[in-house]
């Protein structure tokens, strides 16, 4: 459902396209055979290459063309067995080669398209327009000398992917729905991180609003856009400036402005009049970029099931609601997690509610990942088993859980050290019962007049006087007989 | 021992190989001999020490049965390749000092196969010039003189430095690079031969870039087996460079048989163009002639799109060379102007370390690939150059290989041609077409003009063929019977 922005003359829509720059899971950089780890020492992982010394030169790397294959393959996107690296030029001390080695006219990857998933349970496609390998640039370094800036190559040459969308995304929600979603794909192939925090995954928000109906409205593009939260935060701040100025009459100037989290603005960063001119053209140094289909048939047999695939599957085979099932699919793991659980419990949908309202509640709050889950999914697996097989009650299966994370020990063993085990021995209920409708001849009496809500007050009794451990499904029907 | 220097590869690694001499002595002479031609500035950085201590390891090497395929041959290596430990300018002030951390393929290729560095040679800064004139390190003169006048005269360019040493006999043999014609026109200047194979035959790993798709690295000397022999180390696949070729090298040396019946010659009309010296038209008539007496077949072909070669190279190249030198900032190697805001350092800084032809290269670069212009010029360029190479193509259906002048002229004098760049281009006026199709080119000094200048042949083979090259040079090289510039005729 798209957000409108109300304005003084009625409802705006918000337009935008986004620019998500991932960076490529590979043993080295993109044209050198450098390191690539996050937080290493400054410098440190620089070859000649990406230092640009006079003379090197760009060899590809293929793991680097075979990942953005495979994140073409998950966008459901045409894969170009021919492309070309091109170079754009510009200046800057953090790109030593002085221009950045990247596709322009002839992409890896063009056309395709997702499902994002928007509260509610419902669905929208958004457009892909083409994805391109390129080198990053380093990283300045401005606060370490009062009239120094100094530069860190390590960054310098990493692959990355640029995944670019059509203008299909309508407001803050889905564009953090789109950029979940495509976050949640590249992890799910192993292609990226998708960390935005160190900067793996990073985006570029282009922005326009109109009156619904109305041709596009010119953009302003956001940059430094690198948390879900500041995609919401500035998408919101911009649409709200861009409305504001044009109900004051005024148009909006087409530029590149900058997220700033801290003052919670956009301010421009340029104008389209001093827009770089990058003079692309083809990097003499590379040959064009080929491959058979074969290869990218080949790379198609190594997917795995992608997150779109998985919740249909866990809709229709485990019968979970949209929500539920998106809620698990959110992280490959978690997903994994689920289905050992189903598998070990015997019934998904008990296991969908455990594993999404329990185990992630507790582990939220204790701000816990899933992957420090003190119960493994084989552990919560049987105490599932206990319910549906009716040892234990559910509400008894609750105490269980809280001494499981406490402690990490097997439901079994716990409901047999407290003897939890629910009772089912129709005798000893009876005997329960019996001593129940001793102890409330006044309620029995009015109950056999006629107050049929008393009911469950007899149930409550029963299972208090059983400290729980009752069948609830046999005290209903004993009692019904009893009274 | 002054002789020693004015031996052939070939006979030097005979001479090394019957221990007549040592290649300590072979290289003293050298280094002798260069001190005598300072005035030539042959070299920007001559290494005498790493020569001798190279030629020490050399004879060491061979008396224990070792010696590799030019053993203890000292070369001069053009100061466009990064030496290990060795400054490398490429003749730019903005490189002054720059000492490279690697061995370019094509130099360590050389050593490992024993030659010996006796210095960096002059070029034209990064390898843009004609005339060796535009290098930060001064001139190269020429060892020739016309016999009418004693005006320094170029050695040619780019690779002047190279081509000046290997005829002064102040090195054996030497690496150039050749871009449009950086090779083949000094080589004529200065009357030896000189090849640039095909594009990609040699690796440009190292190589400090002008313009990528067209350089390549090749060689003088001054027989052309000798530079069969140098090229044969240097050539082959480098998996560092992409646009290297796997492609197994043949063995130059040995495709030398002397044997060119029934070989088809071509003789493109283009290339007689107007106001060309009658001179070299004569030679070029002599040519024909001589390769028609050992046995070859003549074919009169045409390359309609040569008229369009200057232009379209005058836009590719610098469009290449404004983004290759693009990394001489000031930020990492090299000179920096001592400027504190990041654009007054990037202004200064190349201001300062460019020469006037390097920076209008990049200006003419920078504006062919421009937004509005990019087509009209750049993408026009490629259309017109896939031209010229289908060109080639059709020709050799009809012919093996041509033969052609390698430049308008001899050897001019220094500063002549400086108040017009268009007129320095036209220097490469026969060399360009090869190089925009990528196809091995080879000048062999073939006579003299009428001040007794050397002038060269030029022959263009088919890709992957410089076996055929070599071959028809050598040919040539045989019934020319060119006398090689002497000190003793200075």
């Amino acid at each position: 459902m798209p957000q409108m922005i109300k304005g003084e003359t009625g409802e705006w829509e918000i337009v935008i396209g986004m620019e998500i720059h991932a960076q490529v899971i590979a043993n080295s950089k993109l044209f050198s055979g450098a390191a690539t780890e996050f937080g290493a020492e400054p410098n440190s992982q620089v070859s000649l290459v990406d230092a640009a010394m006079p003379g090197m030169l760009p060899v590809l790397n293929k793991k680097c063309v075979e990942q953005a294959v495979r994140t073409g393959l998950g966008l459901n996107s045409k894969i170009n067995t021919r492309s070309v690296f091109a170079r754009k030029n510009y200046f800057y001390p953090d790109l030593p080669q002085g221009y950045q080695i990247s596709q322009f006219e002839d992409p890896i990857v063009g056309e395709g398209k997702i499902e994002i998933d928007l509260p509610g349970g419902s669905v929208k496609e958004i457009g892909i327009t083409r994805l391109h390998l390129e080198q990053d640039a380093g990283k300045s370094i401005h606060d370490q000398s009062p009239d120094k800036s100094f530069v860190d190559l390590n960054r310098s040459g990493c692959a990355l992917m640029e995944i670019v969308s059509e203008p299909d995304i309508r407001g803050p929600e889905e564009a953090t729905a789109y950029l979940s979603k495509i976050r949640m794909i590249v992890r799910y192939l192993g292609t990226c991180d998708g960390n935005m925090d160190e900067g793996s995954m990073r985006a570029d928000v282009n922005i326009s609003v109109r009156k619904p109906g109305d041709e596009y409205g010119t953009r302003a593009e956001v940059k430094n856009v690198n948390s879900l939260k500041a995609v919401q935060q500035a998408i919101e701040y911009e649409a709200r400036r861009q409305v504001e100025i044009l109900e004051d009459g005024g148009s909006v100037d087409q530029e590149t402005r900058l997220w700033d989290p801290n003052k919670m603005e956009t301010r421009s960063m340029r104008s389209k009049e001093e827009a770089h001119d990058y003079r692309y053209f083809p990097d003499p140094d590379l040959l064009p970029l080929e491959f058979s289909s074969e290869w990218v048939e080949e790379i198609k047999q190594t997917l795995p099931e992608l997150p779109d695939e998985k919740k249909h599957r866990f809709m229709g085979n485990y019968g979970l609601s949209p929500y539920d099932a998106s809620v698990l699919i959110a992280e490959r793991a978690r997903a994994d997690y689920f289905e050992t659980v189903a598998k070990e419990g015997g019934d998904a949908k008990l296991s969908a509610n455990w594993v999404i309202n329990e185990l992630l509640g507790i582990l939220n709050k204790n701000e816990k990942t899933l992957a420090e889950s003190p119960i493994s999914a084989q552990q919560l697996g049987s105490l599932i088993k206990l319910i549906v097989d009716n040892t234990i009650s559910g509400k008894i299966a609750k105490d269980v859980f809280a001494e499981m994370f406490e402690s990490g020990k097997d439901a079994d063993a716990i409901v047999e050290e407290k003897g939890l085990k629910q009772v089912t021995d129709t005798g000893a209920i009876e005997a329960i019962i019996d001593e129940v409708i001793a102890e409330n001849s006044g309620q029995v009496e009015a109950y056999r007049g006629g107050k049929d809500k008393l009911f469950g007050f007899f149930v409550g009794q029963v299972m208090k006087k059983s400290q729980g451990k009752a069948n609830p499904a046999m005290v209903n029907e004993l009692l019904k007989k009893k009274l | 021992m002054s002789n020693l220097t004015h031996l052939t590869i070939k006979d030097a690694l005979k001479g090394l190989k019957s221990k007549d001499f040592t290649s300590a002595e072979l290289t003293q002479a050298h280094i002798d001999a260069m001190g005598a031609a300072k005035d030539l500035n042959a070299y920007i950085t001559e290494t005498p020490d790493l020569a001798l201590e190279q030629a020490k390891a050399s004879d060491e090497r061979r008396a224990k049965g070792e010696a590799g395929a030019l053993d203890g041959i000292p070369l001069a290596i053009k100061d466009l390749f990064c030496t290990k430990n060795v400054q490398t300018t490429a003749a730019s002030n903005i490189l002054e000092g720059f000492k490279p951390q690697y061995e370019s393929t094509v130099s360590s290729k050389l050593f490992d196969a024993g030659a010996v560095m006796l210095g960096k040679a002059n070029l034209d800064e990064f390898a843009m010039g004609s005339s060796n004139t535009t290098s930060f390190y001064g001139n190269v003169i020429n060892p020739w003189k016309s016999q009418n006048s004693n005006k320094d005269l170029t050695p040619g360019g780019s690779s002047g430095g190279s081509a000046a040493s290997v005829a002064a006999y102040i090195a054996m043999g030497a690496t150039g690079t050749d871009t449009g014609g950086s090779i083949r026109q000094p080589a004529a200047f200065c009357g030896i031969s000189g090849i640039k194979p095909t594009y990609g035959r040699c690796s440009r790993w190292g190589v400090v870039a002008f313009a990528s798709s067209l350089d390549q690295a090749g060689t003088f000397a001054r027989t052309v087996e000798d530079n069969a022999l140098l090229l044969r180390t240097m050539s082959g696949h480098d998996p560092k460079d992409s646009t290297s070729a796997k492609k197994d090298v043949p063995d130059f040396v040995a495709a030398l048989n002397g044997d060119i019946k029934g070989l088809k010659v071509g003789i493109p009309k283009e290339y007689r163009v107007d106001g060309m010296p009658e001179e070299i038209s004569k030679l070029w008539g002599q040519g024909i002639e001589w390769l028609k007496s050992a046995g070859a077949e003549i074919v009169d072909i045409s390359l309609p799109h040569t008229h369009y070669a200057l232009p379209t190279y005058y836009i590719i190249a610098p469009a290449e060379a404004s983004s290759n030198l693009a990394r001489y900032d000031g930020v990492r190697y090299g000179q920096r102007a001592d400027e504190k805001d990041l654009i007054d350092m990037y202004e200064l800084t190349r201001a300062q370390g460019f020469g006037d032809e390097v920076k209008r290269r990049i200006m003419i670069g920078t504006y062919v690939l421009s937004a509005g212009y990019y087509d009209a010029y750049y993408i026009k360029a490629q259309k017109v150059r896939r031209l010229i190479s289908e060109d080639f193509k059709k020709a050799y259906e009809k012919c093996d290989v041509l033969l052609t002048p390698t430049a308008p002229s001899a050897a001019f004098a220094i500063g002549e041609n400086e108040d017009d760049p268009i007129k320095m281009y036209l220097n490469d006026v026969f060399t360009v077409p090869a190089s925009l199709a990528g196809l091995p080119g080879m000048s062999v000094p073939a006579g003299t003009d009428k001040d007794g200048l050397p002038l060269g042949l030029q022959i263009i083979g088919r890709p992957w063929d410089e076996e055929t090259v070599l071959k028809v040079a050598q040919k040539i090289e045989n019934l020319a019977q060119f006398k090689l510039w002497s000190p003793q005729s200075k």
